[in-house]
């Protein structure tokens, strides 16, 4: 799978790392590109460690599995950094986005071992200060827009505005505090990076 | 080409649902189960959003669903509805009605498998449990197919040689839940393809007044019988009009099968639904290797293409048959019964060994796919001696 760019999401059902996954098959989508965005369905429940993922490619997206040897990987709970191996197979050169108030400094020695980069986001906290509520999936998806480059910030920005006057039209309330929870979470990252 | 072509990206079901509103049927009774539940569940918002006009039925079972649309479609409305797993299984009566009455009801089936233990994920358990049943049974790889695979399931259907109900079939998550690329047709060019239902006969015609599923005594049940196997023979055509049409249409044909890197390969895999497009990944990884590996994607599942298969395989030196389905014969699934018995029906002698994958959702990858090449070789190149029936992807002991 050359040309592709394979990330993993790593959430608690219930956090919208599922949601989070589509709409990053969206943004990507609208780059003129060729997308996969899936979740791996277990027992569904509140709570339960759930697996989604994402394929980005010039070319077709042929392959149907899971993926094992991501680029890309964002932990949407860092409580699962204790029960899930969520470096497993994540290419060196690739990074780990990871929902934590922690440095990358007090997280790495979590992650068995992982060399790579790793980028810490607070996205429970800009969920909380720009929704009142904690939906750490907004921030996510911008953190792992500008870790991955998959879309420049402006353009991705203009994008989501428009998906979530769509989705949020009987909502209109809360398109505001998810267009300030992205906009955080980029800040976010671009000073981590 | 001569629809408008839409670039758009969506979920397998949501294609089916795109699909289903712009064919318009007169008639959806349905009861929901996962992971089909949101093409109905689509639907009944398209409906009720007044973007189709068609009579949504919520019924309260699976076997009231058949039930409806056997009803409906005799009565001389184009009906469909969706289903998987069980929900398949608990129409299983009124599947057999549906073909026996000649009823062209279009069914699509998410694949899922059969409890138990009780799973929701895909394996093509529920559609090979009615193999048997005189419904058409067509496979789709993917979102684009499924779709595709939809809007032609009616002309198919209706075509007047045939009168037989079709099952359209994808994979239960790993496509119906997938976003993935798509390209749409504009509605008016779907209306038009699959053009206005006019049965020639059907209930609701006082002027030809007709009985449907009568009791048949022993002196006439045969001949309808036979009749009705004359029709899925003839279904073959239909399928390869309707196939070459669509293609007209959009750009994308369709056949009973497709061959991918074929012509010169001394290895051939066989397999249906999704893992055909991770098998091609590994036939262009192995091509790049030189091995010279193919694939052959089943599309057509009933009626059988038996004489098609064998010719394409005939040239090669080992075949792979991949069921994602038991049959607890102890040798393999359906198609390891189908596939051999159609190598020598046609004095084809070619190596074949029977795979079970993905049973239960269980992941199918690249490196499967390669190591199934690699019996193959090991078979016929390196003289060694290989399993003729074999699960792959099973846990190792200490998993």
């Amino acid at each position: 799978m050359k040309n592709t760019v394979e990330i993993r999401w790593h959430g608690r059902g219930g956090q919208g790392a599922k949601t989070a996954a589509l709409l990053l098959a969206d943004v990507a989508f609208k780059t003129g590109q060729y997308v996969q965005g899936f979740p791996e369905y277990g027992p569904e429940r509140m709570g339960a460690p759930i697996t989604a993922f994402n394929r980005i490619s010039k070319d077709e997206i042929r392959v149907h599995s899971n993926i094992y040897d991501p680029d890309y990987v964002a932990v949407v709970d860092e409580t699962l950094l204790h029960s899930v191996d969520v470096t497993a197979g994540l290419k060196k050169d690739g990074a780990i986005i990871i929902n934590t108030p922690k440095s990358s400094e007090e997280i790495r020695p979590l992650l068995n071992g992982y060399e790579g980069r790793v980028i810490t986001v607070d996205a429970r906290a800009i969920s909380e200060s720009t929704l009142g509520k904690n939906f750490p999936n907004t921030p996510m998806l911008a953190a792992v827009v500008a870790v991955t480059g998959i879309l420049e910030r402006d353009p991705f920005i203009q994008d989501m505005k428009a998906s979530f006057r769509h989705k949020f039209a009987k909502k209109p309330e809360v398109i505001d505090g998810n267009m300030k929870a992205l906009q955080m979470a980029f800040d976010a990252v671009e000073e981590a990076l | 080409m001569s629809a408008k072509s839409i670039k758009e990206r969506m979920s397998g079901n949501e294609a089916v649902a795109y699909a289903i509103r712009q064919v318009e049927p007169d008639v959806i009774p349905a009861f929901p189960i996962t992971p089909s539940t949101e093409i109905p569940q689509m639907v009944s918002t398209f409906i009720a959003n007044g973007q189709m006009n068609t009579d949504f039925i919520p019924v309260e079972s699976e076997h009231s669903a058949m039930s409806a649309a056997i009803g409906a479609e005799a009565a001389g409305a184009r009906t469909m509805t969706a289903t998987s797993s069980v929900g398949l299984a608990l129409m299983w009566e009124e599947l057999l009605l549906a073909a026996s009455n000649r009823l062209p009801i279009v069914l699509t089936l998410v694949n899922r498998t059969l409890s138990g233990p009780i799973n929701i994920n895909c394996a093509h358990s529920d559609g090979m449990g009615a193999r048997d049943t005189g419904w058409i049974q067509i496979y789709s790889e993917n979102n684009q197919e499924a779709y595709d695979n939809y809007i032609q399931a009616f002309p198919i259907a209706e075509d007047p040689s045939v009168h037989l109900p079709v099952m359209i079939c994808q994979d239960g998550f790993i496509t119906s839940h997938a976003v993935q690329n798509i390209e749409l047709l504009d509605d008016a060019s779907v209306k038009e393809f699959v053009g206005s239902y006019d049965p020639e006969e059907y209930l609701l015609n006082p002027g030809n007044p007709v009985s449907v599923g009568p009791y048949s005594v022993s002196n006439y049940a045969m001949e309808a019988k036979k009749a009705q196997a004359d029709a899925m023979v003839r279904a073959k055509d239909a399928i390869l009009k309707t196939g070459e049409r669509f293609g007209k249409l959009s750009g994308r044909s369709y056949g009973l099968f497709e061959e991918y890197r074929t012509a010169d390969a001394d290895y051939i895999m066989v397999i249906m639904g999704s893992a055909a497009g991770t098998a091609r990944e590994a036939v262009d990884e192995l091509r790049e290797e030189g091995v010279k590996a193919g694939v052959l994607k089943l599309r057509v599942f009933r009626p059988f293409p038996e004489d098609e298969i064998a010719k394409a395989l005939s040239a090669c030196r080992a075949v792979a048959i991949m069921d994602r389905c038991e049959s607890y014969n102890g040798h393999g699934g359906p198609l390891a019964q189908e596939i051999p018995a159609a190598l020598f029906r046609n004095r084809v002698s070619v190596e074949t060994v029977s795979y079970v994958y993905g049973l239960a959702g269980r992941d199918f990858r690249v490196e499967e796919v390669r190591s199934v090449f690699q019996d193959l070789q090991d078979l016929s190149e390196n003289g060694k001696t290989i399993e003729q029936f074999q699960y792959i992807g099973l846990r190792k002991k200490q998993e």
